[in-house]
């Protein structure tokens, strides 16, 4: 059967999108995401969905579930290169995806990982230094 | 003999005399446009016109002039109500310059049938039914070439007025003017979420000074642009809430969710650099 397959990378997990996700494909991505977060301890993981050119409800849905089970397992999800069409059909469906974390490319969501890793590691520091960064008085 | 047939006949037998009575009547005419088209042009639509008519009625098909053997006719009528319409003819002229018709071919027809007035009167029917008709799709083609200039304008207009604009590295500006409908909010997120891929931005403010008002409608088209835009990984600001509005969306139960709202640009524009942990400086002290 066809599986989206699932990358170990440290803490995290990678899953690519490569292809159309169809139901079946969603639901078997949705069941072994699950079973490799708490097998492989991850912390984190990322999805990739910028081949994804078509969304429905369902896939959409989808999205959101798998977000949350993985915050259920503790591990931080988030959700990157979404494409405007995708954004926009998403949005128009009613499924803003209010609990999932997104970033644009892959490299920015690694960063969004580590830096809340990170946070998580010593306590919230980090949130500190941005409130750090006050802008100096124009006038 | 069926309706119609005789004035086939006729039209083919007298074409050039017709052409020539109309051509001098609707020159003689009050309704004369010469500012706007010039002689030849018209002789040459009337030419076209007449002998497209009759190559139509050889075909035998005299009422329906949706049918194929009225092809021709149909696109010469189309094209002549288009030029006419961007020339600056009203309707009602175009219109004329078909029914124009009427008055040769009924001084014509009386002439070759003075004898039998009952075939007159039903070729007159015939004709005056037929000539109404190309009438009637004559306006009918002026009023789309006239709603495609308009369409036309529509979109160009649409597309002036939704610019997103790069106010440093990873921020982006939304200046919206104007009301959003759902069709602009539809345009709007589109370029917003482009230049959101093609910067790599992740902070956009969405500036609605030029918005004149904001009802329930309107807040739920920005919120919608919002969201999409966060699925996209870019947070959103909104500014440029004047006190009015601040005022309706309050009393209209709006919620803006958690969006951030700011009252001016600056003030969305700082707090973009604050989140990116940017900052703005004085490069030299100040001397008062």
């Amino acid at each position: 059967m066809e599986r989206i397959p699932i990358l170990k990378m440290g803490d995290y997990l990678l899953v690519t999108v490569q292809v159309d996700m169809h139901d079946r494909l969603a639901t078997t991505l949705q069941e072994d995401l699950a079973e490799r977060i708490v097998k492989s301890h991850a912390r984190a993981v990322l999805i990739d969905i910028s081949a994804l050119e078509i969304v429905d409800s369902f896939i959409g849905r989808m999205l959101g579930s798998i977000a949350a089970i993985a915050r259920v397992l503790d591990a931080e999800t988030v959700v990157v290169g979404m494409q405007p069409a995708v954004a926009i059909t998403l949005v128009e469906l009613g499924l803003a995806l209010p609990g999932v974390r997104t970033a644009l490319n892959v490299e920015k969501g690694m960063e969004i990982l580590r830096r809340s890793l990170a946070e998580e590691a010593s306590g919230g520091a980090s949130e500190a230094v941005i409130e750090e960064s006050v802008i100096a008085d124009a006038e | 003999m069926t309706p119609g047939a005789r004035t086939t006949e006729m039209i083919k037998k007298h074409e050039a005399e017709i052409l020539q009575d109309w051509l001098q009547r609707q020159l003689g005419a009050v309704t004369v446009r010469s500012d706007l088209m010039k002689k030849s042009e018209l002789e040459e639509q009337s030419r076209a016109l007449l002998s497209g008519l009759a190559a139509a009625l050889q075909r035998g098909e005299v009422g329906d002039i949706r049918g194929p053997a009225w092809g021709p006719v149909r696109e010469l009528l189309a094209s002549v109500s288009q030029t006419r319409a961007l020339q600056g003819f009203t309707p009602s002229e175009t219109a004329t310059f078909v029914f124009s018709l009427k008055e040769p071919l009924f001084a014509h027809l009386q002439k070759v049938l003075a004898g039998d007035a009952p075939a007159l009167a039903t070729e007159l029917w015939t004709t005056t039914v037929l000539i109404d008709k190309l009438g009637l799709y004559t306006v009918e083609s002026y009023l789309r070439s006239r709603d495609a200039v308009i369409q036309s304008q529509q979109r160009t207009m649409l597309e002036l007025s939704t610019p997103v604009v790069e106010l440093w590295k990873g921020i982006l500006a939304l200046p919206l003017i104007g009301t959003l409908d759902s069709e602009r909010t539809q345009l709007v997120m589109e370029s917003l979420l482009t230049r959101i891929v093609e910067t790599g931005a992740s902070l956009a403010i969405i500036d609605i000074t030029g918005v004149p008002t904001v009802d329930t409608l309107v807040a739920q088209h920005l919120l919608k642009t919002v969201a999409a835009a966060r699925l996209m990984g870019a947070d959103c600001l909104i500014s440029g809430i004047r006190p009015q509005i601040a005022q309706t969306i309050v009393h209209l139960g709006v919620d803006l969710g958690d969006v951030t709202t700011k009252s001016t640009l600056a003030g969305a524009f700082a707090i973009a650099l604050q989140r990116t942990g940017l900052s703005i400086g004085r490069a030299t002290p100040r001397t008062s």
